[in-house]
């Protein structure tokens, strides 16, 4: 851990010139000034023991998106619980809080715990690199996160998981759905990335 | 309730991670998915190499039992190019969207709300797709061991070597 005062000031500064070179992040054996977070080697290595202990004491695989289906079955049994429990989907993925909702709902409690401890929280409506090909307008960036968001979760049910279902658990049990799926993900989003971004860089 | 408390531990850990090592970040995401920057894919391959080294000893040991996703080919590439589309208009994927909020990221909350629209939706069309896209080349819960009829160390020492050849080279390119 590194001092909270010293990193809290340099934080913006530094942040933005790491974002403006997109390059060369992470990429040393060591920390620069203790500003650009942890090895992402080190900390990738982390997360595996993590999975492997998750796996031999509560025999739980990482994963993510079912907990999307579970929690818009919450929110619709709410409204309609007959018509919830009719549905083929809901009765495949019960809408109740189970281990991977926990997971999830850790997942963001721990980012908190981190971003605080760390000095790096920070409150942001429209992330850099949006806002230097698309603007500042933070309506503009919320109905596109909106929509890719949307786009994302359905994707990821119909493939049967997400990066961390199919791309982490999967790859680690060397499934071949799961190597599949993440060479989809990434090609999918390397497209839509390049359209995304094609003007300004001229490719 | 034990069940529960653990996943929840298990997830603080997890987003403690995710956002030590800055991979939350939209500018991370949307890096790797430019081929600018690709910590993302750093700390992807190191978290696999290590959970594949693990889990396999588990289950060498009887410690474990797999659970391994059906190989639906249609379902996995068809879903997976459009996950990947919205992967990059939202610049997070569901997990660490979740984890960009807890680091104040005001867009990931709407990706989030966008997810769970995206999930009502994807359970109101499931009937169709169940009988269509989601059975198209079933090949069952096929793993690369299985399909090769080879050890699963010879394989998770080809993916290990593969890993390590990868991530020098993206260190030498400075990526």
């Amino acid at each position: 851990m590194q001092p909270p005062d010293v990193r809290s000031c340099a934080m913006m500064g530094a942040e933005r010139r790491g974002m403006e070179n997109g390059a060369a992040i992470g990429g040393g054996m060591h920390e620069h000034g203790g500003d650009r977070g942890w090895n992402p080697y080190a900390a990738g290595a982390g997360a595996g023991v993590l999975s492997t202990i998750s796996v031999w004491i509560a025999g739980k695989y990482f994963g993510a998106s079912t907990t999307f289906v579970t929690s818009a079955g919450m929110i619709e049994k709410a409204l309609d619980a007959e018509r919830v429990a009719r549905m083929p989907y809901f009765l495949k993925e019960i809408p109740r809080v189970d281990w991977q909702w926990m997971f999830v709902a850790g997942i963001l409690l721990g980012s908190l715990i981190s971003a605080l401890g760390s000095g790096s929280f920070r409150w942001q409506a429209v992330p850099p690199m949006w806002e230097g090909r698309f603007g500042p307008g933070t309506a503009r960036r919320a109905v596109a996160a909106f929509l890719g968001g949307l786009v994302a979760i359905f994707g990821a049910r119909l493939a049967g998981g997400c990066p961390s279902g199919h791309g982490l658990s999967g790859s680690i049990q060397l499934a071949v759905s799961g190597f599949l799926s993440l060479a989809c993900f990434l090609a999918g989003g390397i497209l839509a990335a390049r359209f995304l971004y094609e003007r300004r860089d001229g490719k | 309730m034990k069940t529960l408390a653990f996943g929840l531990l298990t997830g603080v850990f997890f987003g403690f991670l995710l956002q030590r090592a800055r991979v939350l970040r939209y500018e991370k995401q949307l890096g790797m998915l430019r081929l600018e920057d690709m910590t993302v894919i750093k700390f992807m391959v190191s978290a696999v190499l290590t959970g594949m080294a693990g889990t396999h000893v588990l289950y060498d040991l009887g410690l474990a039992q797999p659970s391994i996703k059906p190989t639906i080919l249609g379902a996995n590439a068809i879903g997976g190019l459009i996950f990947g589309a919205g992967w990059a208009l939202l610049g997070y994927c569901p997990g660490t969207a979740v984890g960009a909020v807890g680091e104040g990221r005001l867009d990931a909350l709407w990706g989030v709300l966008g997810m769970l629209a995206g999930a009502a939706l994807f359970a109101e069309v499931y009937p169709a797709l169940a009988q269509t896209v989601m059975v198209w080349g079933n090949l069952g819960g096929v793993t690369l061991p299985g399909i090769l009829g080879a050890s699963h160390w010879v394989v998770v020492g080809c993916m290990a070597g593969g890993g390590v050849a990868l991530c020098l080279w993206f260190e030498r390119k400075g990526l």
